[in-house]
């Protein structure tokens, strides 16, 4: 059985980052294992530009950004299996994976890095009515058709959320000659960020239908067309405000799921709130050894982000294996409270924790002139200011250790309203 | 008279106030750093956007590409139209330029990928 002291499970930038950093801390003995015929996962079929800015100052392309990484893998030595399906983990670390070249084998590990991303929410979740004809995709399965295979899937498009990857596409379609008649989102707001409003609705006249949704789906053996109505505050299709819109193409851009089948399978506790695993501030998992970073912790909105989580998650890794015992003390829970989906980290060793603390979440809704706030019990451990936040843009804020000494309870994030 | 923009340098987003006069941006407000600045003065007077697209191989493989830059707004589809009639060769480099001068903007185009190598 090969042995390897790191396998990172997945070669997309939170695995290519992990790897990086790890093999930069002294340890050479490890491994990535990519699905995909290349590295890079999703960034390859991400072409338009706005990845990077945070990372390199300046605007890259999906592709261009990915390179940048998997250039680095490669001046690095760092081995790397493509082609191969990871199968099954196990608790103490063993993997069995899949490859057209090596065939079906069960490997070791010290330590894990989960870095296998997230997969979008399909048709089957969303529950809308109608028959089931050709010409309904998940958005990013039209992006993988246009900008990987050359393949444009049809002519006439409606899109089903307002998500990035559904508003990336609606300008992808109308550039490939298609006509986009509406995105038509739930919410009363964009889970997309505003830019991508203005350059891929407002450049080309794409009507963004907020409290709308799809509610009949026409066409037996090829989509003819679909029903739009108004919802009320309750979500519900409101009587009389139905609008028929004939295409070819559904798109579906609902959301993104942390993929965690193999998660499931070593046994690491899931979050419901992330769909991700629950970790604690080194990004270390209910399992010794086992580290979680990227969309498969919880989904985020700039592979920046990703990119300085699975570093962190790297590095935490190559001490784990270089011996430092994992995290000290008894933990306490951080916990969202007013205005705050989720947290990430949802526990904190403060007393092995590193010199500063990243505390990373989503608000419920759009909060204007309000503040983060972070306690513990009546004592406030951190505050900030902010114009605007809003659930699409994830929230990144660092707390230093020496305000976290002595806690004597959990963790709360809530977000404070401006008086009315 | 006053105009509402969006910014688009960034992932933010600010909302901005654009004071205009003749035609051009006067003055702009709620930007939180220079590029919100120039986004507005730029939209107001001549909008621009840097486009990404895929360039076909004579095999009908994409490539990643993208314009060197920013061009007019109301040149995007002619640009877009332009990289399609192009074929491009394997293997390419990232940055390997496809096009010169896209549809007379004076922008080149290069992929965004190596493909091929």
């Amino acid at each position: 059985m090969r042995e390897f002291d790191l396998v990172i499970i997945g070669g997309g930038p939170a695995g290519m980052a992990a790897a990086i950093a790890a093999k930069k801390q002294g340890i050479d003995d490890l491994v990535i294992f990519e699905r995909g015929d290349e590295l890079g996962g999703i960034l390859n079929q991400c072409i338009h530009n706005g990845f990077g800015l945070h990372t390199f100052k300046e605007e890259l392309t999906g592709p261009e950004y990915a390179e940048r990484y998997s250039d680095q893998v490669k001046e690095l030595g760092i081995p790397y299996e493509l082609g191969t399906m990871v199968l099954d983990m196990t608790e103490d670390k063993q993997i069995s994976i899949i490859s057209r070249s090596r065939g079906a084998e069960t490997v070791k590990a010290k330590a894990v890095v989960l870095a296998m991303g997230c997969r979008e929410r399909p048709r089957g979740a969303l529950g809308i009515a109608g028959f089931r004809p050709q010409g309904v995709y998940t958005a990013g399965t039209a992006q993988k058709l246009v900008n990987c295979e050359g393949v444009i899937p049809g002519k006439e498009v409606v899109i089903l959320g307002s998500g990035d990857i559904g508003l990336i596409m609606a300008r992808r379609m109308t550039l490939e000659g298609a006509k986009v008649r509406a995105v038509v989102e739930l919410m009363p707001y964009s889970s997309g960020l505003k830019r991508n409003i203005v350059q891929c609705l407002d450049d080309y006249g794409i009507p963004l239908m907020l409290s709308h949704t799809v509610i009949d789906i026409k066409g037996k053996r090829r989509l003819e067309g679909v029903w739009v109505a108004a919802v009320d505050e309750k979500n519900t299709p409101i009587k009389g405000t139905e609008e028929y819109f004939p295409c070819d193409t559904l798109l579906l851009s609902c959301g993104l799921i942390p993929e965690n089948e193999l998660s499931k399978s070593a046994g690491i506790e899931l979050s419901p709130l992330t769909s991700g695993p629950t970790v604690d501030e080194s990004l270390e998992t209910n399992i010794e050894g086992v580290f979680a970073c990227g969309n498969v912790l919880h989904v985020h909105d700039l592979v920046d982000f990703v990119s300085e989580e699975a570093v962190r998650a790297g590095e935490n890794a190559a001490e784990y294996i270089k011996g430092k015992p994992s995290s000290t003390g008894v933990p306490v829970a951080v916990k969202p409270a007013d205005g705050v989906r989720y947290t990430v980290p949802s526990r904190l060793y403060a007393e092995s924790a590193a010199d500063s603390v990243h505390i990373r979440f989503r608000v419920t809704g759009v909060f204007k002139n309000s503040a983060i706030v972070v306690s513990c019990g009546e004592r406030e451990l951190f505050r900030k200011r902010g114009r605007i936040f809003v659930p699409s843009e994830m929230q990144d804020i660092i707390i230093k250790k020496d305000k976290l000494s002595e806690l004597d309870g959990d963790i709360e994030v809530r977000i404070e309203e401006a008086a009315k | 008279m006053t105009r509402e923009l969006t910014c688009i340098g960034c992932p933010m987003g600010c909302e901005l106030t654009v004071e205009v006069e003749n035609g051009l941006a006067v003055s702009v407000s709620g930007n939180t750093c220079k590029i919100g600045e120039n986004y507005a003065r730029t939209e107001i007077s001549a909008p621009v956007r840097t486009v990404t697209t895929t360039a076909l191989t004579a095999d009908g493989v994409p490539v990643p590409v993208k314009t060197v830059g920013n061009i007019p707004k109301e040149k995007i589809f002619e640009v877009v139209g332009q990289i399609k009639r192009t074929t491009v060769a394997l293997p390419v480099k990232l940055g390997d330029i496809i096009l010169e001068d896209a549809a007379g903007t004076g922008v080149a185009v290069a992929a965004t990928k190596s493909v091929g190598s």
